[in-house]
């Protein structure tokens, strides 16, 4: 999961286009481009479709295994001058031990732990491959040459070209292979046999672990084919391509049904033609936007997919959370109040702007995992796209105190509403999800919000960004000293968490709790889920609302890029560190996250890795966090 | 002796749930009268759990009604059915593993909520945030109030639960997790109380306890619908019982007459006689108990 923006997929076939001036002529080579891009999803979605058949799992590393599988694909071809099907030989076996790899790290040792536990075990090791190929590639885009022919051959209007023929073999005789697995060979019955139902399967003495590594493996080989295709198809690759595509494979999926393969090749060649056509009507920014409206579509109409029948039987959940049990670390009050007048005492006896200024950010850092905590702790709704309430607050304050003439003093807590109200809004579609669903969702939520800011110039200046925000001032007083930028956030984190600790010790904290526990039981007790969902995303919007606008006055530049996907990663990751729910652990979690690699001078670009691997490392060996979870 | 007509808290007529091709629950109909204890017997995979999450709104009928206070409740969602005062228990126990004993407890009393939570429409839980937040004295009287409440329910268990007041619900054992999923259903002020095998798992001496209990809510006037497989607690305990299999209801009496009524011999020794592994699908795993069943209603008989 890098930050993997704008790259996208650009339309821009090479060769000699050979067009007949029809008026059809161009649809004609919008469907055959939908239906090749559908192609190349359909790798991708129908690996996803498999994993999540045998393990429950939405393998949120697979975008990865597809930047890699590119990867790969150019260092045989530009580096080893490999014939094409020595490369696509290559780039299988390699991906495919990758993907045995990740079942090995991610998936294996997580086997009894909450489903949720590995996919955010994905998700982390999403972010090291991504990460590890941005510090041995160099983040720049790398053309990856074609080594086929490009002759292009006219069809009533439109073109199909040698390379676009390759992507339809590849995707058909892959789904025929898959096929043929699955229904005539020994271990196809049993990766069947394993997705119906694993316990049984094992009864029967199917080997679970080696279905689920071969499975990882061949959904890894597919992806890292449909990786090295879309580099050759675009000739340019780069190590945040995967994340882009990743997501379109699991709306792809989604749109699909989960763990339904042939669902997933449908759904894969309908979400390409819609954004074939999208782009076609509304132009090329729109085209991620398609695929994530669609996502929010199909999972609030058709939860279970496009192609499900109708109601089954209600799933039982087991009880249990993914709320780790721990004995919380339970501070002394004195000890909070004291840790309280140290911190805000330090600018005291510390003078340094650049340890100041730091810890500020730190404390900026904090809000949004209070925030998170609120929601992905305490409610046990795994939000993967809170930096999308972030940039809210951020633009809402910029934007009134820049256009509407508000001052600053007020424009903050506004659009601390502002975050709050659109927030809920946007997420409230999702209430009626649980587990995956959820996280899935507010992910798609989070990029709507950033393409939204993106495409929406007139209101939010697009891609320029906006500039010139003015600080925070009192009495005409910009607050822009190192001391203010440490005081200010912290005094606006001290206040909010002695909030959320208040309303943690009401009734709305054992409520909360309850709905994360057991929402059917809660359900059965009276607790209307929504109110409390909304309720519970209506002060977490507030919070991040609040502190994505004082980070927008403390930056005086924000633009649609200032809060991508990885910061929702990165205040997750904070939020697990300090134990989920825990008021006090967002904090820590924040300071320990933001402040050391700071401190300690780590170089910027090892950063993110640095995050991945703590976040792996967390869920593996201490999932209740530091502080443990509340 | 308790089944002479009385006015009816629950009245279900030929309520339908089909799963595919399965018809879980098929036409059934019943009534349980204010105050009466009715419980639902039958083999594993007969419906009843089914008919409980179709009576307590977790899931929805294909056909039929069900009628709760003389009002028409089909369909209604189970939020809503809990504030009309029903409470359930869940078959293989539900109770909230991160909260305490007690909060688990105070969740029960979620629908009795009244002064931190004001029935105003639309700004509704923003006054109820606001109120949680502030705590005036009224919200802070209200939660005393249940608090000692809450522990005077859990006092009701003697002294298994009362020590383990704040230890969060998963470090209990099995039968004490039952216990505090029928305090938390207590603490709803239940007018119609549904538990679901509330002996399952416990030992003759802790069913006996909870048999006790049972007894004394019904001495108190609560009207309650039980599913049980432990024949003898259901021989002493109800007013009626009712038999279901195959999702139909097939006997319907006092429990003595049910025992002995050829059709629920036949329902149980049945599965005997053809074989476990030959049932219908709609007793899947039901063939393995059935067995075990037939003996303990014999038994009882």
């Amino acid at each position: 999961m890098g930050a993997g923006y704008g790259q996208g997929f650009e339309l821009t076939p090479e060769g000699p286009i050979i067009v007949f001036p029809t008026t059809l002529g161009p649809w004609l080579d919008y469907t055959i481009n939908g239906l090749v891009i559908g192609n190349i999803y359909a790798l991708l979605a129908v690996g996803l479709a498999l994993i999540f058949g045998v393990s429950h799992l939405i393998n949120f590393a697979h975008g990865s295994v597809y930047m890699v599988g590119a990867y790969i694909g150019w260092l045989c071809v530009t580096k080893l001058n490999l014939p094409l099907p020595v490369t696509f030989v290559t780039v299988a076996a390699g991906c495919g031990l990758l993907g045995a790899v990740i079942e090995r790290v991610g998936l294996r040792p997580l086997r009894n732990a909450p489903r949720i536990a590995p996919l955010l075990a994905t998700i982390g090791l999403s972010v090291v491959l991504d990460q590890s190929a941005q510090l041995l590639f160099s983040p720049d885009p790398r053309a990856l040459p074609t080594q086929l022919p490009t002759w292009r051959i006219a069809i009533g209007g439109g073109s199909i070209g040698a390379l676009d023929l390759l992507i339809a073999g590849v995707g058909i005789g892959s789904a025929g292979l898959l096929y043929g697995f699955l229904r005539f060979t020994k271990l196809g019955w049993a990766v069947r046999a394993t997705a119906l139902d694993r316990d049984a399967a094992q009864q029967c003495g199917v080997d679970v672990d080696k279905v689920n590594r071969t499975v990882f493996a061949i959904a890894s080989a597919l992806g890292g084919v449909s990786g090295l295709l879309v580099g050759m198809y675009y000739n340019t690759i780069d190590p945040n391509m995967g994340f882009q595509a990743g997501l379109k494979g699991i709306v792809a999926q989604l749109i699909g049904g989960v763990g339904n393969v042939p669902g997933a090749i449908a759904g894969s060649l309908l979400l390409g033609l819609i954004e074939s056509y999208g782009i076609a009507l509304f132009g090329t920014s729109y085209r991620n936007l398609f695929a994530f409206v669609a996502l929010i579509l199909i999972l609030v109409l058709r939860p279970n997919g496009l192609f499900a029948q109708a109601r089954r039987l209600p799933p039982e959940p087991l009880t249990g959370t993914f709320i780790a049990p721990s004995r919380p670390l339970v501070l002394p009050k004195w000890a909070v109040w004291g840790l309280a007048a140290l911190a805000l005492a330090l600018p005291l006896a510390v003078q340094q702007p650049y340890l100041l200024q730091t810890l500020g950010n730190a404390w900026l850092y904090a809000l949004l995992a209070l925030s998170l905590t609120l929601v992905a702790g305490t409610v046990g709704q795994v939000s993967l796209g809170h930096a999308g309430l972030l940039a809210i607050g951020a633009y809402a304050s910029s934007l009134l105190a820049l256009d509407a003439g508000v001052p600053v003093l007020l424009a903050v807590p506004l659009a601390g509403l502002v975050a709050a109200a659109l927030g809920t809004a946007l997420v409230y579609p999702a209430f009626r999800l649980r587990g995956h669903y959820v996280s899935i969702a507010t992910l798609a939520v989070g990029e709507i919000v950033t393409l939204v800011i993106l495409n929406w110039e007139s209101l939010t200046r697009g891609p320029i960004g906006v500039t010139g925000i003015p600080p925070l001032s009192v009495a005409g007083k910009p607050l822009v000293s190192g001391q203010w930028v440490y005081w200010v956030p912290l005094a606006v984190l001290l206040a909010f968490a002695a909030l959320q600790s208040r309303l943690l010790n009401s009734h709305l904290g054992r409520t909360l709790r309850a709905i994360r526990e057991d929402d059917v039981a809660a359900r059965s007790y009276g607790v209307d889920l929504n109110r409390y969902k909304g309720l519970a995303f209506a002060v977490a919007g507030f919070i991040a609302g609040v502190g994505g606008a004082l980070m927008a006055h403390f930056y005086s530049y924000i633009n649609h890029e200032t809060f991508p996907a990885p910061v929702s990663m990165l205040a997750l990751t904070m939020v697990i560190l300090g134990g989920l729910g825990n008021v006090a652990g967002a904090v820590l979690g924040a300071a320990v996250l933001v402040g050391l690699p700071e401190l300690f001078r780590a170089a910027a670009e090892y950063r993110m890795l640095i995050y991945g691997v703590v976040l792996l490392l967390l869920i593996r060996f201490r999932p209740q966090g530091l502080l443990g979870t509340v | 002796m308790a089944n002479e007509p009385k006015k009816p808290l629950l009245e279900i007529t030929g309520l339908t749930r089909r799963f595919g091709g399965l018809t879980a629950v098929n036409g059934l109909s019943l009534t349980v009268g204010e105050g009466e204890l009715v419980s639902v017997i039958g083999p594993n995979g007969a419906g009843k759990t089914t008919l409980f999450n179709l009576i307590s709104g977790l899931d929805a009928p294909d056909a039929g009604t069900v009628t709760f206070e003389e009002r028409d409740v089909t369909g209604f969602t189970a939020e809503r059915l809990a504030s009309f005062g029903l409470a359930r228990s869940f078959q293989h126990g539900r109770v909230f593993g991160n909260l305490s004993v007690l909060d688990n407890v105070l969740v029960g009393a979620h629908t009795r909520l009244r002064a931190v939570k004001p029935r105003i429409p639309v700004v509704g839980p923003l006054v109820e945030l606001a109120l949680a937040l502030i705590r005036p004295p009224s919200v802070r009287a209200e939660e005393e109030r249940l608090r000692a409440e809450a522990k005077e329910i859990i006092a009701l268990f003697g002294e298994r639960l009362t020590p383990r007041l704040d230890k969060p619900a998963h470090s209990l054992s099995y039968a004490n997790r039952r216990r505090v999923e029928i305090a938390r259903a207590l603490a709803l002020h239940p007018r119609l109380l549904l538990l679901d095998e509330p002996t399952a798992g416990m030992n003759p001496t802790e069913t006996a306890e909870m048999l006790e209990i049972i007894r004394s809510l019904k001495a108190r006037g609560l009207t309650i619908l039980l599913i049980e497989h432990k024949l003898d607690l259901v021989m002493q305990l109800s007013d009626r019982v009712v038999v279901m299999d195959h999702g139909a209801r097939i006997a319907e009496g006092l429990p003595a007459a049910v025992a002995s009524d050829p059709a629920v011999i036949e329902a149980y020794l049945g599965h005997k006689a053809v074989g476990a592994a030959n049932q219908d699908s709609a007793n899947q795993d039901g063939g393995r108990d059935a067995e075990g069943d037939a003996s303990r209603i014999l038994v009882a008989h």
